[in-house]
């Protein structure tokens, strides 16, 4: 029978044929929770009468989402986490270890081909190594910690092949929002998306990511990025969709027309190519995000404010991916680049991008934002508006004070 | 099960953060989930809801994050169920874990403050101030036999197990 890659992911985990809308039980390899998410996970746990987590292994607790602890009661929350850590023996990683599905690639606690969940919707970052990588809820992954296993219904796949080069300053993350323009914030609703085609062979690990990321933001269950051309250190046995799989549907695009993307408030998928938005003014910008915090998404950044001074009135705020990040970032001269150019750099981890603390924006102040969401409220101000791009054009814009496209920075007098 | 309330009707793409926004969820405190849900959406919520109410909403209901919370704050603000056109995944998944009932039904016409009744196993939604019925999608077995257990904890605390 001939699969799609997922099908074939599921198969494996469940031990036998899985063929679309199959509910079947499968084994899980990895499982990760957030401090958004572990406490009730931790309660739904114990709740249920588990006693030991089936493989602590196979669990990592993160604590990135409001980090360091900007309250007592989250505080409390995050003891609660290191307590059940420790009786468990499981990895926990603290304050300022970085974003959750940064640590899960770059420790390698998810592997090409596994089949991994996580208690937070952009879990499916890691379908970038070609893992079926989705996001649950909390009391869900209680019981993958009590069992091992789960139920999935094997979802219909939508094929996205990506043909041509990306121009010179139009990155992953230009791609992604062209896509969520494109299919809109359910468009994958209920579905898998496989990503495929030339214009993914020489993506790097860090591009990918990008990719797979904002899938949730077209409703998938998870995105699978073919695995041809993949940069990851170890062995791993690629897995591929047979010829004749059969696809919902199959998307064709040209990467090499697309111009950089501007989702405009107040959701992800109202996206405008740069040229129609440009010049409307910025007062806070952000780099960072599960999306582009990485090393390559502040290289992006630097290239453009080196030697310059942001706008007066526009606060750059940066939260490296992880520690690692910010390291690699110190080490090679970025973050000087940076903090010169006027950026503020904050402790690794989700920072404003959710909206718990730090950098909450004022009431009708205008971010621009290397995220994912720009729901209303999300940055924690409901009257704020949230434009999201990709580092590039979040740096020219904290550069000029108001949106700019970087290959024309030069024009506008840089 | 039966269930009957009081309708508040919504549109389409209602997102966890409209549900419950992040800077609240991190708590476990479910009375401070039900103070805040809905409020940048419907700043009258709060007031306005009764007990045993159900929500009412077009497309994509719940897109957003993975946040349980959502359903949970809903369900401590004392709805008994939601009726939506169509629901985003996880959402829709948490629900039922968290025994919140839901239903999706593509073609109702359930307008604010209409009285409806809500037959979950059947898949029917009874529209009692219109007089009409409208024939939702029954839910996969395991769902239903979790959401009749009250949820993924006590079912999970019963049998040990999923039973396919
Ligand atoms: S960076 Fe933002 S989107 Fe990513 S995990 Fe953190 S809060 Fe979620």
């Amino acid at each position: 029978m001939a699969q799609t890659i997922i099908e074939k992911i599921i198969s494996k985990h469940a031990g036998h044929d899985a063929k679309e809308g199959e509910i079947t039980l499968v084994q899980v390899d990895g499982t990760m929770a957030s401090d958004t998410t572990a406490p009730l996970a931790i309660q739904s746990f114990e709740n249920m009468g588990g006693k030991q987590v089936w493989d602590p292994s196979r669990v990592s607790l993160v604590i990135d989402h409001a980090s360091p602890a900007p309250n007592q009661r989250i505080a409390n929350l995050h003891s609660m986490m290191r307590e059940f850590a420790n009786q468990q023996n499981i990895k926990l990683y603290d304050v300022g270890e970085g974003i959750c599905h940064q640590l899960m690639v770059e420790n390698k606690h998810v592997k090409p081909g596994d089949l991994f969940l996580g208690a937070d919707s952009h879990t499916c970052t890691y379908g970038a190594l070609g893992a079926f990588a989705t996001g649950v809820g909390s009391t869900d992954l209680a019981g993958v910690w009590l069992t091992g296993k789960t139920w999935v219904k094997v979802p219909p796949t939508i094929q996205i092949r990506l043909h041509g080069k990306l121009q010179t300053g139009v990155s992953a993350k230009d791609l992604v929002l062209h896509l969520v323009g494109t299919l809109g914030i359910e468009g994958a609703t209920y579905q898998a998306i496989e990503y495929t085609g030339e214009a993914l062979h020489h993506l790097s690990l860090a591009s990918r990511m990008t990719l797979a990321n904002m899938s949730i933001e077209m409703g998938a269950k998870a995105g699978l990025v073919d695995t041809i051309g993949l940069e990851w250190e170890d062995e791993f046995e690629a897995i591929h969709a047979d010829e004749d799989a059969e696809y919902k549907q199959v998307i064709d695009v040209d990467v090499s027309k697309i111009e950089s993307q501007i989702s405009v408030p107040h959701s992800p998928d109202h996206v405008q190519p740069i040229s129609k938005v440009k010049d409307t003014p910025i007062q806070q910008a952000f780099i960072g995000s599960c999306t582009n915090g990485r090393l390559e998404d502040l290289h992006e950044a630097a290239k453009i404010l080196e030697g310059n001074k942001i706008a007066p009135h526009v606060r750059l705020i940066i939260a490296p991916a992880s520690k690692k990040v910010l390291d690699d970032a110190l080490s090679d001269g970025t973050v000087q680049i940076l903090t010169r150019a006027g950026a503020s750099f904050i402790t690794s981890g989700c920072g404003p991008c959710v909206g718990t603390h730090q950098g909450i924006p004022g009431s009708n102040e205008n971010i621009i934002s290397s995220s994912n969401r720009n729901f209303q409220g999300r940055m924690g101000n409901p009257e704020s508006n949230v434009y999201l791009a990709s580092p590039a054009v979040v740096a020219a814009t904290a550069l000029h004070g108001k949106i700019t496209d970087p290959s024309q920075a030069e024009e506008v007098g840089v | 099960m039966k269930l009957t309330g009081n309708a508040h009707v919504y549109g389409s793409n209602i997102d966890t953060d409209r549900i419950i926004p992040g800077k609240y969820t991190k708590t476990l405190d479910m009375s401070q989930l039900a103070d805040h849900v809905l409020e940048d959406l419907d700043p009258d919520f709060r007031k306005n809801v009764k007990e045993g109410d159900v929500i009412v909403a077009d497309d994509n209901f719940g897109c957003g994050s993975s946040r349980e919370q959502a359903p949970l704050a809903l369900k401590a603000a004392g709805i008994s169920a939601v009726v939506a056109r169509s629901y985003a995944r996880i959402f829709f998944r948490n629900a039922i874990n968290v025994g919140l009932p839901v239903i999706e039904a593509s073609d109702h016409a359930i307008e604010k403050e209409n009285i409806v009744q809500v037959d979950l196993m059947n898949g029917i939604i009874f529209n009692k101030t219109k007089n009409e019925t409208y024939q939702g999608t029954t839910m996969p077995r395991v769902m239903i036999n979790i959401l009749e257990e009250g949820g993924l904890v006590p079912y999970l605390k019963k049998h040990k197990d999923y039973v396919l």
